[in-house]
């Protein structure tokens, strides 16, 4: 598939999950695909990062669930911090645990999964549609129940994958790629290379098989396509061109700029200004 | 340089460091997660003197083995502990967290998510991030590189960390494993060892009064009838920190002389 088919199969509306976690291994590319469309209105649930904030700069997201936006090495992520200073979106502000067992539970297909996480804190205040359990056992302990975070589709971005949706990651940490795939009624991996099935394990072992092809609708071979987020082994994330992009996004005309110079074109014209960029900066 | 109270030419980032270390001191076999700089030079400071038993991370996935310098890429690793572990880690309590805190108040409710009304706030921080689990399941201390009004209010904008006051109005499913031992600042050492759990100032750092914590705290803080100082680092301490834990002085960044 091209990023621009698997954006046509997204519509208006949609619950959308996006893998990887604050500026590591982000879909950027198919995020991209996305911009270029007319596609808004969006439920964006995501350990939050640059997806969330192109997203949301540009007015796509109706709904955000997530327990942060950030950049890491820029700890807060200026287009979602000025979103929900604008009012832009709703959020569902989760805990960082209560969103994993909401994607499990939507993965396992229950309702909902009891944790501990968000018993007295203000994150049952702000989601007054969340709801605690009590233990039927002895303990009769009270819980909160994360409802189950159930996807209608799922962007995910790995380091490998074969044409049938096996994709694997090479990386430290497999963040929560595999969950959004099996909480999703569709999911589309993006990867920086397509390798035949019988290649995938001349890299590394059978751990690092992480998403299974029975749980993805599409493969998209995006070379950088987690640009300008940390892909490793294959890329690191782009420090030079994140400051650029955090600098610009604090500034409405220089993210006019920004926009002009890097977004206004397809994935070959952004991947041709970065190397732009790069080739200006003083070394 | 510190204003006075000693003599060796400790920092102030020191004292914050030992300090940040000591809360560490009896956690046992259990990792270690400090969130600033000052926390984690402390915490390998534990590591490598009275606390050998921690684990470590590098600050994402691995667990270290060693105990390189700041920003050295470590030479061992012991296991893996990718997010999805690390938050099932925090379940299981083997773990005492320090985080930061754009908002605490005297119960020791944390806030680092926004300043101002939720629905639509003066100023959007990080969000609750893992504040809530955290609080519910291993002990969490914090760490306010700038202590001040504005940091130590009567009451916080949005509990993300859960106090003692909230945690106990949950019930027993909150309080159950709910800890908060210590808040550290740049100026002094901080607990919840009164009657009602409301903050107690422990010790303050040589070169700080009393008065001058009362005025940068913008609640009634406990203080005891004597007040003593944060302990000197020992010449091994100071070695450790300065040679072989934070070389390039990342310490003095978050914390000036």
């Amino acid at each position: 598939m091209t990023a621009e088919q698997v954006v046509g199969r997204l519509r208006t509306g949609m619950t959308l999950g996006i893998g990887g976690w604050g500026s590591r291994r982000k879909p950027m590319a198919l995020v991209r695909a996305l911009l270029r469309s007319g596609i808004t209105d969006l439920t964006v649930v995501s350990y939050g990062g640059p997806d969330v904030g192109l997203l949301a700069a540009a007015g796509r997201i109706r709904t955000l669930v997530a327990p942060f936006a950030t950049l890491d090495s820029v700890p807060l992520e200026p287009h979602f911090t000025a979103a929900r200073q604008r009012g832009a979106f709703d959020l569902v502000e989760l805990d960082e645990a209560m969103f994993m067992w909401g994607l499990t539970a939507a993965a396992q297909r229950l309702p909902f999964l009891p944790v501990r996480a968000g018993l007295g804190s203000d994150v049952m205040k702000v989601n007054p549609h969340l709801r605690t359990v009590t233990s039927p056992y002895e303990d009769a302990e009270e819980l909160v129940a994360v409802p189950a975070l159930r996807l209608d589709a799922a962007l995910v971005h790995l380091n490998r994958a074969d044409p049938q949706g096996n994709a694997q990651y090479l990386g430290p940490d497999p963040y929560f790629d595999d969950l959004f795939c099996q909480a999703a009624a569709a999911s589309y991996v993006s990867c920086e290379r397509i390798v035949d099935t019988a290649d995938l394990l001349k890299e590394a072992g059978p751990q690092t098989l992480l998403v299974k092809r029975a749980f993805v609708n599409g493969v998209v071979q995006t070379p950088n396509g987690a640009h300008f987020t940390s892909c490793v082994p294959d890329h690191e994330r782009d420090e030079a061109f994140q400051q650029a992009y955090a600098r610009a996004a604090r500034d409405p005309d220089a993210w006019q700029r920004f926009t002009e110079r890097f977004l206004s074109g397809d994935e070959e014209a952004y991947q041709a200004a970065v190397k732009a960029f790069h080739a200006e900066q003083p070394s | 340089m510190s204003s006075g109270g000693t003599t060796t030419g400790v920092t102030r980032a020191e004292y914050c460091v030992v300090a940040c270390a000591e809360a560490w001191r009896h956690a046992g076999e259990v990792l270690a997660a400090p969130m600033g700089t000052v926390p984690a030079v402390g915490a390998r400071l534990a590591k490598l003197t009275f606390a050998p038993d921690l684990l470590l991370t590098d600050g994402e996935a691995l667990l270290i083995g060693d105990v390189p310098a700041l920003g050295a890429r470590p030479q061992v690793v012991e296991g893996w502990l990718p997010y999805r572990q690390h938050l099932a880690l925090v379940a299981t309590g083997r773990r005492h967290v320090m985080m930061g805190a754009s908002q605490i108040d005297r119960h020791g409710n944390q806030n680092i998510s926004c300043i101002g009304d939720w629905a639509r706030p003066a100023r959007q921080l990080l969000g609750v991030r893992g504040a809530p689990i955290n609080t519910l399941n291993n002990p969490t201390s914090y760490w306010v590189p700038k202590h001040s009004p504005r940091v130590f209010v009567e009451q916080v904008d949005m509990v993300c960390g859960v106090g003692y006051d909230r945690a106990a109005e949950a019930g027993w499913s909150a309080t159950r494993f709910h800890h908060v031992p210590e808040v550290i600042s740049n100026l002094g050492v901080f607990d919840f060892a009164t009657p009602d759990h409301t903050m107690r100032l422990r010790s303050r750092h040589p070169g700080v009064t009393v008065e001058q914590i009362l005025a940068a705290t913008g609640f009634a803080l406990t203080v005891p009838g004597d007040v003593p100082y944060t302990r000197e680092p020992t010449t091994e301490e100071l070695r450790l920190v300065r040679e072989v834990i934070d070389p390039k002085g990342a310490r003095d960044r978050e914390v000036p002389a």
